[in-house]
């Protein structure tokens, strides 16, 4: 069909990159045109291309977007939902109609239900429950909406971290941060668009795919910083070959492809110039913004940060001074949250203690420092897993762990969203008395990504892309906005 | 509004009276429209109001209003064109749109009245061979010039003046090889004053064995060919040997259709040869999932389904992916048709099982030795039909099939089957018993258990039931962590009967995990001298683990077949009408025979006949878009309504034709006919005035200009550099990537371990290609990451595409080495710049280039020379000249025209 269209569009899109279009909006400065058929949709940026305009139809309330994903999915039985006829039932036998037609990754036969193993409090003044697990955010939580009864199909690591980042649980669909540099181009014309930060020793199960640009342009593709080596792969000058050096040599590589543009007359040629001028600038620009030892002793207090190190810390100060930067998708990926119980490390009663530990000052700092610098108005900051876990204790292969642990469960589990439009200090759904399944408010994946693109200002049933032969959407052919999250 | 109506009346009335003679095409006429502003709505899911318009049968049906929306002849009776002349806007067509023009009204009148003639779309059409057009100019030597021509001519446009020589050549030889053309080869074709001499270089490339690895990269996108199985995990893969059968296929100018047909079913050809099994690797390239609690049976689905998708696309460029949950928005396929095709791939052995059985082995040379030693044995005492018999013992002995597996034993008793993830095998305990589905057990001498071992136990067999009589038992004391085999004799026994095993042992516990049974038949010749050696040999193939295992399709046993339905809304748990093989309405009859397990081979054998013209025209638009850049059908991966017209319909069922009959479908003779036009062999350069008329090249008016693949990218450097190794096939290789990238990998030991020797210098499509961490340089130049099949590279232009070609190791690596060659060759710093473009672009300096070069040389000599340190850590010797000239190399290898044809 409209094949020639998508090329233009992916250059029209690679140019966007590198135009301040959306802080022109904000402003009022640039060619604006009005959006929707109906007339009282935004302005949309003079710059976005024409299937996207048609998608960009509310007024944006989020610029960016900061998403934590704890990979392994943790217990929202222990952190959030707080349950205490489940601590009445815990050690006897789940009875068979909790279990009769269901799926589960790991349970076998009968297995027991297993109380929650943390202390419960309510919190500020929207009197959020937060478990002792984390003393920090509990402070927090009336900037934050929770979403209590979020589920999904998928119970397998991969397969549900692909449908929460590419709304698919297959892999080659594009992820969200694809999706959203795609549709709104970057702010800064130094650094990537969408950039994704991993710690906790090991990359989240579903591996790059998480970050892949599927059918869209490459140029949307997440790209990893790394705390070890090149922060980005080759960002580095070779040992002997000096800024000074580098400089002249992409000087004279751009003399030559100007003759040639002009003899030629091919306009990729203009491109590849600017991409290695804009290559030169990243090489400051990206060290820079990856070098936290240069930030205040009462930051490094805050996130608990060590200069140097990977961790979830850094990485939270990192998505901060990325997000001020003007990186559109700014994604984390903390690994280890696949608590079974087969070992001290993966226990409800130990490993999950330790990593809340980790995660709880740095991500309450987050959200202070954003609130402080007058960013979480425009900052969409989300934090989930790929599924929750089970009210039962796992018994894989029919045999007790010598540890607390609880299996794979996607009926319900917790996430929670602040900053970038959203109704802060609500809670939105809920789960039954044990926490099996959501009873009230439940919301899909698709429901959860629909709303992040509308506060981001698309309408996710038009924000589509021509791809064998369909048109492919983030929220697949489902979603729905969940209005009570706005704000 | 009535007048408007009028007026309307009046221009058809005028339409019709004026063009009688020519009815009007559905195709050019009526279909643009229907698809542009109704079948949104009206198609092939969304029907609103009872009424479709991708099928005439549904069109002509009564509506849900209980009006006819179309009545052929009998415009007056059509509700359609009351309604999009509507003046009511809830009721005007279509809804919330802008109005169809008057024009398009008259022609839809124009066409009831005429009959209503639906046309297929235009590739599902047979083909006839085209007129080659005859030019005002005289007649053109080859035919693609013909068409070319005559559609510039439309456009009043001229094609571009020939080429440099040298241009040409380099061209040439990166579109042929993926490689730079050899200086000597180039020195020859400049001085060479024959006309034929275009044609020799061309004959010369093609038969090169560079040939071959360059097109296997196009293939193994569509293949999605690699080294690891995909998700979590991402364990090794070893399928390489399939790599080698794609490039020796293009080597030896395998025909086409034997190409395609050999890879959806070669295993069922008659007696099939090794390479014909080995094609079949093609769709154990699917990706399989061995996370921990992953459903076996959920991801071999998953694996069917692709299969599927990977057939129509890479084959039929078609696209099944929406008709996997409902009928086809557009084009004329219903929601059965995918399940008739997933019926023809649902029946193989495999089933996402982490040792990723069934696998045609290679035998390393001792054993080899006796594998052909026992087929010949078994040819030459064969009673009956030998080929057939030796057939029987291929399977057994290079395939391990037909296996009975844990999924079909019943009546199992402490037996613990968790089918999940990286487990499928049963795990027993003292007392186990088990059934194993009913089979002909005429002639059957022997079972062999295929296990792991944990504790010794014993087994006994007995005929029909737990207290049937005992017809085999024997002691298993043998093996341990690795799969086993251990053969129990059978009593002789006749017809179709079940076997019960039941495992004894002392001790507490798993006592094994039972992966799989095999049925042996007796091994002919009993009475023959040499007879003891060779059954011997059956049990040594079978516990030989040390040999090349590479996973292939074998169809299953007829007792084990499964049934096929549709799922309902493309959910797999919930199964709808049960489906044969079959293709849709719209194709030709797939005519398949009695024995289902032949379906594949049907298939395959339908999709590349003369009566399918949606093969050919699919196939050859492919090799077109590799030498021009583009497809004649620009989507070459979807020939449907919504796909891109074709630029040139004449020209591609020309070739198709000319591909399928004159050429017997030889890639070689396709590619020689298509770069020796001279529509390929024009320049490159562009005006103004021609880029703004034709941006994207579609008409052909110069010849196309292409950023090399991320394979050439690669291959390029090492070989203008002289560090090319031309060593061919094997396992993949591990060149120099950054270190730590496989390091998050969950749940996985693997490791990057860099290649020593020559192994560092081979070409790009030898690369371990790990699906969850591809090589950087393949993902930074847009290479696929063989997740699912690409038919098309989207072309990017980015700032990590320059940090890659700047400061990749591997490419300094490349610098420094031809660096050293220039210095050694050349004396003056003017004479290594003229040396490096004549090794690079293969023709003298440029003025520009002349000057920048030496400029940046000065610069970096005089920065060298006060900090020898710095030459050192470049280059690993403390010279500023050797220094200063690898900057200079490095230089050479960012240009436009060096990353470009």
């Amino acid at each position: 069909m409209s094949n020639f269209h998508q090329e233009a569009h992916h250059r029209q899109a690679a140019l966007n990159t590198r135009r301040l279009f959306l802080r022109q909006c904000a402003l009022g400065m640039g060619g604006l045109a009005l959006g929707g058929l109906t007339g009282c949709g935004p302005a949309v940026p003079s710059g976005m291309p024409a299937g996207v305009a048609e998608a960009f139809r509310f007024a944006p309330r989020a610029r960016r977007v900061i998403y934590l994903h704890m990979a392994g999915a943790p217990s929202q039985l222990e952190m959030f939902d707080h349950k205490p006829e489940l601590a009445k039932l815990h050690d006897k036998d789940c009875p068979p109609s909790l279990l009769a037609g269901k799926r589960f990754a790991f349970i076998q036969g009968t297995p027991k239900m297993l109380g929650p193993q943390a202390n419960f409090a309510q919190h500020g003044q929207s009197g959020a429950w937060v478990s002792d697990l984390l003393p920090h955010f509990s402070q927090m939580v009336d900037e934050v909406a929770f979403l209590k009864a979020v589920h999904t199909e998928e119970f397998n690591h991969a397969p549900a971290q692909l449908l929460m980042q590419t709304g698919s649980p297959r892999v080659g669909r594009p992820s969200m941060g694809s999706w959203v540099t795609y549709g709104l181009g970057s702010d800064n014309e130094n650094l990537p668009g969408f950039i994704v930060l991993a710690s906790g020793g090991q990359e989240p199960s579903a591996g790059k795919s998480l970050w892949g640009s599927g059918f869209l342009p490459s140029v949307h593709q997440g790209v990893q910083c790394r705390s070890a080596g090149d922060p980005i792969l080759y960002l580095n000058d070779p040992d002997g070959v000096s800024r000074d050096l580098r400089g002249r040599s992409i000087a004279a590589i751009n003399a030559i492809n100007q003759k040639q543009y002009e003899q030629v007359g091919d306009p990729e040629t203009l491109t590849r110039i600017k991409q290695y001028e804009m290559a030169f600038k990243m090489q400051v620009s990206v060290p820079e913004v990856m070098d936290i030892s240069q930030e205040p002793a009462y930051i490094h207090e805050l996130y608990g940060t060590e200069p140097g190190k990977s961790s979830f810390a850094n990485d939270c100060l990192l998505a901060r001074r990325l997000a001020e930067s003007g990186v559109r998708f700014i994604q984390l990926y903390n690994w280890g949250w696949d608590d079974h119980g087969t070992n001290k490390g993966t226990s409800l009663q130990h490993g999950l203690r330790d990593r809340c530990q980790r995660i709880d000052r740095p991500m309450t700092a987050l959200l202070k420092d954003l609130k402080q610098r007058g960013m979480l108005e425009d900052t969409l900051v989300v934090w989930g897993g790929e599924f929750g876990r089970t009210p039962m204790r796992e018994n894989r292969g029919g045999v007790t762990m010598p540890f607390f642990g609880r299996d794979h469960h996607g009926e319900a589990f917790t996430m929670w969203m602040a900053g970038g439009g959203v109704r802060p200090g609500i809670t939105y759904g809920e789960t039954d008395a044990i926490g099996y399944a959501g009873v009230r408010d439940r919301a899909h994946v698709h429901d959860v990504q629909a709303t992040m693109l509308h506060l981001l200002g698309f309408d996710h049933e038009r924000f589509t892309y021509a791809f064998q032969g369909r048109d492919y959407r983030l929220t697949d052919v489902a979603g729905r906005v969940i209005d009570r999250l706005v704000g | 509004m009535l007048f408007r109506n009028l007026m309307v009346l009046i221009g058809c009335l005028v339409l019709v009276t004026c063009a009688q003679e020519t009815p009007l095409s559905y195709n050019t006429h009526i279909r643009p429209i229907f698809n542009a502003k109704c079948v949104g709505c009206h198609g092939g899911v969304k029907q609103a109001g009872g009424f479709g318009l991708v099928f005439r049968e549904d069109a002509l049906v009564e509506t849900s209003s209980g009006k006819r929306a179309i009545v052929p002849g009998k415009p007056g009776q059509s509700e359609l064109l009351r309604r999009i002349k509507h003046e009511d806007p809830e009721l005007r067509m279509p809804l919330d749109g802008a109005p169809l023009t008057e024009e398009e009204t008259a022609l839809i009148h124009r066409w009831i009245e005429e009959g209503a003639q639906w046309e297929e779309h235009w590739a599902y059409l047979p083909m006839t061979k085209p007129q080659v057009p005859v030019l005002d100019d005289g007649p053109a030597e080859n035919p693609i010039d013909a068409f070319i021509r005559s559609r510039l001519q439309k456009d009043s446009l001229v094609p571009a003046s020939a080429p440099k020589k040298h241009e040409l050549l380099r061209r040439l030889s990166l579109d042929l090889t993926g490689l730079p053309p050899d200086p000597e080869m180039l020195r020859r074709f400049l001085e060479d004053p024959d006309e034929a001499a275009y044609e020799k270089v061309v004959d010369e490339l093609l038969a090169s064995p560079a040939f071959g690895e360059h097109w296997a990269s196009m293939w193994l996108d569509l293949a999605r060919y690699a080294d690891s199985r995909g998700y979590e995990r991402d364990q090794a893969r070893s399928i390489w040997q399939y790599r080698d059968w794609v490039i020796r296929a293009f080597n030896e100018d395998l025909p086409y259709d034997a190409f395609a047909r050999n890879q959806l079913a070669g295993d069922l050809l008659p007696e099939p040869t090794r390479e014909e099994r080995l094609a079949t690797a093609f769709h154990r390239n699917a990706l399989s999932n061995d996370e921990g609690g992953t459903d076996n049976e959920e991801y071999r689905v998953v694996t069917v389904i692709d299969r599927v998708n990977t057939t129509w696309e890479a084959f039929l460029g078609t696209t099944m992916a929406c008709v996997q949950c409902h009928g086809h928005p557009y084009d004329p396929l219903r929601q059965e048709a995918f399940y008739q095709s997933y019926a023809v791939f649902n029946n193989t052995a495999d089933h996402d099982h982490v040792t990723e059985a069934p696998y045609l082995i290679t035998y390393r040379e001792k054993d080899e030795k006796k594998a052909r030693k026992l087929e010949d044995w078994v040819r030459e005492h064969a009673e009956e039909e030998a080929g057939a018999q030796v057939q029987k013992w291929v399977d057994m002995i290079r395939v391990r099939e037909p296996r009975v597996r844990p999924y079909q034993f019943t009546e199992v008793v402490n037996g613990v089957f968790t089918d999940r993830g990286d487990e499928d095998w049963m795990f027993l305990t003292d007392g186990a018993s088990l059934r194993l589905p009913p089979q002909d057990l005429t002639g059957i001498a022997t079972l062999h258990l295929n296990y792991r071992l944990y504790k010794h136990a014993r087994v006994e067999v007995r005929l029909g039931s737990l207290d049937g009589p005992l017809v085999g038992e024997e002691v298993l004391d043998e093996g341990g962590w690795s799969y086993n085999y251990h053969r129990i004799h059978l009593l002789p026994t006749k017809g179709e009967q079940a076997l019960y095993l039941r495992f004894y042992s002392e001790e507490e516990g798993r006592l094994l995990g039972l992966y799989g049974v095999l049925y042996q038949e007796e091994l002919p010749g009993e009475t023959a001298p040499g007879y003891a050696e060779i059954e011997a040999f059956i049990d040594d193939l079978l516990a030989a683990n040390d040999s090349v295992r590479t996973p292939v399709m074998a169809e299953l046993a007829p007792v084990s077949r499964r049934t096929t339905t549709v799922f309902q809304r493309g959910n797999w748990l919930v199964p709808g009408d049960t489906v044969q093989a079959g293709v849709a309405a719209i194709f030709p009859t797939l005519e398949t025979s009695a024995d289902p397990g032949q379906d594949r081979l049907a298939f395959a054998n339908w999709m590349v006949a003369p009566e399918n013209p949606l093969f050919a025209r699919v196939g050859v638009n492919r090799f077109w878009a590799q030498i021009f850049g583009r497809g004649i059908v620009e989507t070459t991966e979807d020939f449907g309504s919504q796909g891109a017209a074709p630029t040139h319909p004449e020209l591609l069922d020309w070739l198709a034709v000319t591909f399928s009959d004159d050429l017997a479908w030889q890639p070689k003779a396709l590619i020689r006919l298509l770069v020796t036009s001279e529509t390929y062999r024009q320049s490159a350069e562009l005006s103004p005035e021609l880029l703004a008329r034709d941006p994207h090249n579609q008409l052909l008016a110069r010849a196309p200009r292409k950023r090399l693949a991320a394979e050439q990218v690669r291959d390029q450097v090492l070989a203008v550099s002289g560090l090319l190794s031309d060593k061919m096939y094997g396992p993949g290789v591990m060149p120099v990537q950054p270190d730590g990238l496989w390091d998050g990998v969950p749940y996985s030991g693997m490791r990057w371990q860099t290649s020593t020797g020559e192994d560092r210098y081979r070409r790009a499509v030898y690369t371990y290609l790990r699906r969850s961490v591809p090589h950087p340089s393949l993902t930074t130049f847009d290479g696929s990451n063989r997740q699912a099949c690409l038919s098309r590279r989207v072309e990017t232009n980015t700032p990590l595409q320059a940090l890659m070609t700047l400061n990749d190791p591997a490419v300094l690596e490349c610098a420094v080495f031809l660096a050293k060659d220039l210095a050694e060759r050349f004396e003056t710093t003017n004479a290594r710049i003229e040396g490096l473009m004549q090794r690079t672009l293969f023709r003298k300096a440029t003025v520009t280039e002349t000057e920048s070069l030496n400029a940046l040389y000065d610069e970096a000599l005089v920065d060298y020379q006060t900090n020898l340190p710095a030459a050192k850590a470049l280059t690993g010797v403390a010279s500023p000249e050797l220094a200063a000239l690898t900057l200079v190399v490095n230089a050479a290898f960012n240009l436009d025209a060096f990353l470009t044809t």
